[in-house]
């Protein structure tokens, strides 16, 4: 069975990001990037997998400018067999054109499973798995935390709010990953020396017919609210005096 | 046209982040209809309908409907979705996992995690975990949108029950199963909803140390237990305690952070309570920038003396 992992370029997890002078976006020069966080998780899913035998290729795939291209080589330094680089320019690209793009690929690649991450750090939006999974037609398992293959299903254990819920699906699927799934593994450096003979394709939003135009308008971005500065106690019978003239207590 | 709530539903009814959903939607300014669905829900409906400002509650009771998993709930929004262009859900769990998937049966871009509606089509969202504020206005004809219920109040009951109807469900085969779950049960209060949330980090290490240390200030206060990604990867506490980014967004009267260091990504689940107390015995830990009352100690000798101090 062929995995597919879509990947996105985000900005590394660490980077206390910063509204730009115009208030239009983030300032995203001179930051660093890094494949976000979730799809690491789905990246290692993936490759465990196929280590246990269970699945015969990982393709990686990625939507950006030239620089995606980096997230892939990531990727296939973890073990991926292959990359894909749809090559877009489009300063944003909604989830909504990500699912569209992704299932142009998934007609060519016919993947038995896609495991994706559950959000992106950037735009938190939480959305291009389950789009996917509705553009197929296909069963979703968000936020997963475990995942059993079978030769026709799979059971996927979910973080949900009140605490796990197990689902089985039939595949092909698309699941997408939580925190608890897996710990990432870091690509060896002679394993990102490798990855760059790995084979990595390249199409575009135009080859693939679909239209990518945005379709909410960013209108403002502004940085949030500050908290007032507080004080300091000196004692925990000090604290509950302060909070009981607050009257929060 | 009309705005359709779905109600956020748990094994005790219905959950308040649909009545907090429910003032996000008003705004949207047009009327509201909330959507029951699942298999012996009737009690839910009639809460829902009780609901100041509903139109009506659509009451789709059906055994396939059963744990409300997304495929056949998205197929019976799309079978009233004419009927709507704004479709609204609380960012919950279940809402995050249902609404994208109608949003592309629909062929429209979500709106996820919305803190403000401006305008019938132009709202707030947070982005970067909370670390910048995006407001962007639809350009499709419907409205698809997750709320973030921290930042909304609950709507309160009204004078008179809104009218309950029966909604017809069209068999569909079934892509996912539901094979089981685990469930936390807990005699306090729910995180999400809760006035005081007490919670712990890392440094509350043994696991043993959040019912030691952590429990006893939470029944002091009456209060929900939270914990930071740490403490849940650690194994001290459950996933669904997990306050931040990726987790539960809460906005408490009180927020207590016992051993917490305060990285981004929990302070984007908690930065909007309304009083913030850090204890920590290391006075640089981000926390503190955001705590209206720090408490530089170590948290074994400090929350011990902060229950004493309460019953003083």
């Amino acid at each position: 069975m062929k995995i597919l992992v879509p990947v996105k370029r985000a900005v590394d997890r660490n980077v206390k990001v910063r509204v730009n002078a115009d208030g239009t976006g983030i300032d995203l020069a001179n930051v660093k990037m890094a494949m976000n966080p979730f799809c690491e998780i789905a990246v290692e899913a993936a490759l465990r997998l196929k280590e246990a035998g269970q699945a015969s290729e990982v393709v990686v795939v990625s939507i950006g400018s030239e620089k995606s291209a980096e997230t892939l080589r990531t990727g296939l330094a973890m073990g991926a067999d292959r990359g894909i680089l749809v090559k877009t320019d489009a300063p944003r690209v909604e989830p909504l054109a990500v699912a569209k793009l992704l299932k142009a690929v998934i007609g060519a690649e016919a993947p038995g499973l896609v495991i994706l991450g559950k959000q992106a750090i950037d735009d938190d939006s939480n959305q291009t798995g389950q789009m996917l999974a509705a553009l197929m037609g296909w069963p979703q398992a968000t936020f997963a935390s475990k995942i059993d293959l079978e030769a026709d299903a799979v059971t996927v254990a979910r973080e949900v709010d009140g605490g796990t819920e197990t689902l089985r699906l039939a595949l092909p699927a698309v699941i997408t990953t939580d925190l608890r799934l897996n710990e990432p593994r870091y690509a060896p450096p002679p394993n990102i020396i490798k990855a760059k003979k790995k084979p990595l394709d390249e199409t575009t939003p135009e080859a693939l017919g679909v239209d990518i135009a945005p379709r909410l308008q960013v209108l403002k971005v502004a940085e949030p609210p500050r908290r007032a500065g507080g004080i300091k106690v000196a004692s925990a019978a000090e604290l509950v005096a302060k909070l009981r003239e607050t009257g929060v207590l | 046209m009309r705005t359709l709530l779905i109600a956020e539903i748990d094994a005790s009814g219905l959950n308040e982040a649909t009545a907090k959903a429910l003032t996000a939607a008003v705004k949207l300014g047009s009327p509201v209809d909330i959507l029951v669905a699942g298999s012996g829900d009737r009690a839910a409906a009639e809460a829902a309908s009780r609901l100041e400002g509903v139109a009506r509650v659509r009451l789709a009771d059906d055994a396939a409907l059963a744990h409300r998993l997304a495929e056949p709930l998205a197929e019976l929004v799309i079978s009233i979705a004419a009927d709507y262009d704004a479709i609204v859900a609380p960012a919950t769990a279940a809402g995050k996992n249902l609404l994208p998937r109608i949003a592309a049966l629909l062929d429209v871009m979500q709106v996820s995690e919305v803190t403000a509606v401006l305008g019938p089509d132009t709202f707030e969202r947070p982005i970067y975990a909370g670390n910048a504020i995006e407001t962007v206005q639809s350009r499709d004809g419907v409205r698809v949108l997750t709320v973030r219920t921290a930042a909304f109040p609950p709507t309160a009951e009204g004078s008179a029950a809104a009218p309950i109807e029966a909604l017809g469900v069209a068999p569909t085969p079934p892509l996912s199963t539901f094979v089981g779950e685990a469930l936390t049960t807990s005699a306090r209060p729910e995180l999400a909803g809760a006035r005081i949330v007490v919670s712990g980090g890392r440094a509350l290490g043994p696991s043993e140390s959040f019912d030691t240390v952590i429990a006893p200030l939470a029944d002091r206060l009456h209060a929900a237990i939270g914990a930071s990604r740490a403490a849940v990867d650690a194994g001290f506490a459950g996933n669904d305690l997990q306050v931040g980014q990726t987790g539960k967004v809460v906005a408490p009267d009180l927020y207590v952070a016992v051993g917490i260091s305060g990285a981004i990504q929990h302070l984007a689940g908690m930065k909007d309570s309304k009083v913030i107390v850090a204890i920590n015995k290391d006075a640089e830990a981000p926390i503190f920038q955001v705590a209206d009352y720090g408490l530089v100690e170590d948290l074994f000798t400090a929350v011990p003396a902060l229950v004493k101090a309460l019953d003083d």
